[in-house]
């Protein structure tokens, strides 16, 4: 009697056991983007035979760390329930002006700062205005899209910057013991930013504002301070990203990055995090962006036509939302 | 005479409270019948219930003898009752007459709105109301007297038999009172019903014909309003015995010290100049009916909204407190009123929640948090507070009320504050809870801390307060202290009525 009802119950057992860890896992915020990206991931695999090599997958990962890197500030501005718009000129002209710099005979130690210090001002003139001024975040990203964009265009006349120094290539095209340069920034910006989100108090007064600002402020927690703080953050991470575009291409661009607001947005949305702010992980952003990255480089490979492409991305955004708000309402 | 509407032995529930229970009332055509009682005796809901609004959980409604139901306020809007709500339903942005038409626009035959037929009527309803105000402007540069007069056309030009008046003379000038009191006398002799809710005793002396009491969701009587008076009406209102639902009255005020001191705030251009003094260890009630100004004085303190004027001395020191951020540094914290939207971050663990504004003693290399001294110092806050939940870690909306507000209390426990300030701390919280939260505020004194309590519940207010400052229109209209503290006294000083 005993033995039958062992040998009945038990892998009952672990099937509820199984089904429980897996309920629990689902609540984490990246369970649903991890489960998304491995699907996307293992369906490129079958279709296509030159998906899985070494050489291929780490083309993905440098093609993704420009968006990546983005979509880490990105990440922040939407906890916190706002946007950055501007990210995509910013970038521009942050690469531009370094670029700018250096063909005038700066040294690169001197001219990445520099360049790097714009999209700084870039982001804090944006977090001065939503944070004391009060207006929306959008409408002064919006803002400042333009005006960042228009900047780029009138410093180089609309003309790339080229002659830049050899050395330059090195955060673009070189590598450290054979991890690509991009990559590598890609990964220290995540580490950092992961630190920075979920240890420090910070962190968590991100997270607070984009739940609830109000009851953040009458806790006494300086609102404008954290709002401020983000958007210069994001301001960072744009130039970063702008620093190694220009390297990458040896040229600085002023109008590249169009569109790359947007997709920014795609990789965090994609990762889990509320458009309404508060809820969200920063290595969702990442699983996010390796998934449109992985993505692109299938159907790349596997000769679907952009035109195509551009329709599958935005059916899987509108499938992440659906599971985001669908998971909400429970 | 007939009965145009009867409430047949209503009852309604809310988790954990019994909102009205077996509630009779009925409302004859042209008559102007009075719901009295204090802030939570069940007004608004009975209301609410009348109008489809809240479902009735027992009970009947009947009209012109005909037993009804309504699942939506749609439904009884059809039945022929208007209610004018405390906040307007208005569409700011559109005029009188799209306001009136909203949802039933009148169309021509290619489908496009028939503006001219539209503009006729709604000046029609105007004219027989005489009510004169310009129709063609959005609303909301009308005055709120004018707005409310819109609402009131709206519901007629529905075929109102019902009208529900929820305080229409909250927010207006007795000029502009006087003028809603004409209206309503014309709409009487035209055979309406309403129901009437205020505050001030004398607006119902005024133009009442029947009054009915409400204590704590119960009915306690209606009588015609010439067989009344003032202090019958209030007594029926407050009558009620304390029982052991608060701690023991023992004070722990040192009446030596002031801690603080404010000679003179004016939240606003037209608002009255308060002023008033905290004692150490004590606990100063602030009354007075929703509304009266406590909140925002009590906002306008801490620095969340900025006043005309304001002078603070703590421990006679002078302070300019310009934000909540300052007014923590100082050792003051506010509980706000409504801790869903003010006073939670909903997303977040009781452990964030509690941990939000203070996370100096948790760190590591003066940068890091330290999750596990984090945990130690949550869980104890948690214990010290009694919070019933299964974990640390759940998410506060899973809480029930009362324990969702002890999170909150919990977060500036996290902080050495001398000086708290609880703005309604049981409200829709039950009784076991509230005792346990009273309970608390006096440990709390006990080690020297001050409380601010604003109420609007009186027995809470006479339970708990060392000293009571009563709040009539913004203004600190009197101090009551020991005896004084009683239940007829506060009501006659927040409605104005005491000589």
């Amino acid at each position: 009697m005993n033995t039958i009802t062992n040998t009945d119950t038990a892998p009952d057992n672990k099937l509820s056991l199984f089904k429980k860890k897996l309920t629990k896992w689902s609540h984490h915020p990246v369970f649903y983007p991890l489960v998304g990206f491995l699907a996307v991931f293992t369906i490129m695999v079958i279709f296509n035979d030159n998906f899985l090599t070494s050489n291929n997958l780490s083309n993905v990962a440098r093609q993704v760390s420009i968006n990546a890197i983005l979509a880490v500030g990105m990440t922040c501005a939407i906890l916190l329930g706002g946007i950055d718009l501007s990210v995509g000129p910013v970038m521009a002209l942050s690469g531009t002006a370094a670029a700018g710099m250096m063909a005038a005979g700066f040294d690169p130690a001197m001219a990445i700062p520099s360049g790097m210090l714009i999209g700084v001002l870039f982001g804090a003139a944006n977090g001065f205005m939503i944070a004391y001024a009060k207006m929306p975040a959008f409408i002064v990203t919006l803002a400042s899209l333009g005006i960042a964009r228009g900047i780029g265009l009138i410093y180089t006349g609309g003309y790339p910057v080229s002659g830049l120094p050899q050395s330059f290539s090195f955060w673009g095209r070189g590598d450290v013991f054979g991890l690509q340069t991009p990559i590598l920034m890609m990964l220290v910006v995540y580490a950092i930013a992961y630190v920075i989100l979920n240890h420090t108090p910070f962190g968590r007064y991100v997270y607070a504002i984009g739940g609830n600002e109000e009851a953040s402020r009458l806790s006494g927690v300086r609102v404008p301070l954290v709002i401020l703080t983000v958007y210069t953050i994001s301001g960072l991470t744009a130039s970063i990203a702008g620093i190694i575009l220009t390297s990458r291409l040896m040229s600085g661009q002023p109008n590249a990055g169009v569109g790359f607001e947007l997709d920014a947005i795609a990789a965090v949305v994609i990762g889990g995090t509320a458009m309404s702010g508060g809820k969200g992980a920063i290595i969702g952003t990442l699983i996010g962006a390796m998934l449109l990255g992985v993505l692109n480089n299938g159907l790349n490979l596997g000769g679907v036509s952009p035109y195509v492409q551009n329709v599958i991305k935005g059916v899987i955004i509108l499938v992440a939302i659906y599971i985001g708000t669908s998971k909400r309402k429970k | 005479m007939s009965s145009l509407l009867e409430l047949r032995e209503i009852s309604k529930n809310f988790p954990g409270v019994k909102a009205l229970s077996n509630i009779n009332i009925s409302l004859n055509k042209g008559e102007i019948h009075a719901v009295l009682g204090e802030n939570g005796a069940g007004k608004s809901t009975l209301m609410k219930v009348l109008c489809g609004i809240y479902s009735n959980d027992e009970g009947k409604i009947v009209i012109d003898g005909i037993e009804r139901n309504f699942p939506t306020y749609n439904d009884a809007i059809d039945a022929g009752i208007g209610i004018i709500f405390q906040e307007f339903s208005l569409i700011p942005y559109l005029n009188a007459v799209d306001n009136i038409f909203l949802n039933r626009e009148l169309t021509n035959r290619f489908g496009l709105l028939n503006r001219n037929v539209m503009n006729a009527e709604a000046k029609t309803i105007f004219e027989t109301l005489k009510i004169d105000i310009d129709l063609s402007i959005p609303i909301d540069q009308l005055s709120v007297a004018e707005q409310q007069f819109v609402e009131i056309a709206k519901a007629l030009s529905l075929n109102a038999k019902i009208l529900v008046l929820d305080e229409p003379t909250a927010t207006l000038t007795p000029t502009e009172a006087t003028h809603l009191f004409t209206i309503m006398s014309d709409l009487k002799k035209r055979g309406v019903g309403m129901f009437f809710i205020s505050h001030h005793l004398e607006e119902i002396f005024e133009i009442c014909d029947t009054i009915s009491v409400l204590r704590d969701g119960e009915y306690i009587a209606t009588t015609p309003v010439k067989d009344t008076d003032v202090d019958k009406l209030v007594e029926m209102m407050v009558g009620r015995k304390l029982d052991n639902a608060f701690p023991e009255k023992i004070s722990h005020i040192n009446h030596s010290n002031i801690v603080l001191d404010v000679p003179e705030i004016q939240i606003d251009k037209d608002a009255p100049v308060n002023g008033f003094q905290l004692h150490e260890g004590e606990i100063l009630g602030f009354s007075g009916l929703v509304g009266s100004g406590r909140s925002e004085l009590v906002r306008s303190l801490i620095g969340a909204d900025t006043p005309v004027k304001k002078t603070i001395k703590l421990n006679g020191q002078q302070l300019t407190l310009n934000t909540p951020a300052a007014a923590l540094k100082v050792g003051i914290g506010l509980l706000p009123e409504s801790r869903k939207t003010e006073g939670l971050i909903l997303p977040f663990s009781i452990m964030d929640n509690i941990l939000l504004n203070n996370h100096e003693n948790e760190m590591y290399a003066g940068i890091l948090v330290d999750r596990n001294k984090e945990r130690k110092v949550a869980c104890d806050l948690i214990e010290k507070v009694r919070i019933k939940a299964p974990h640390e870690e759940t998410i506060v909306t899973n809480l029930s009320g009362g324990n969702q507000q002890k999170v909150v209390i919990a977060r500036w426990l996290n902080n050495t504050c001398k000086i708290l300030i609880f703005d309604e701390p049981t409200r829709g919280i039950d009784v076991g809870a509230k005792f346990e939260i009273y309970e608390l505020m006096k440990k709390l004194t006990e080690q020297g801390i001050s409380i601010i309590m604003i109420s609007s519940e009186l027995p809470e207010i006479i339970g708990v307060c060392d000293r009571v400052l009563v709040f009539n229109q913004g203004a600190i209209v009197a101090s009551l202290e020991g005896s004084e503290i009683e239940s007829n006294t506060i009501m006659l000083h927040a409605t104005g009525q005491a000589t």
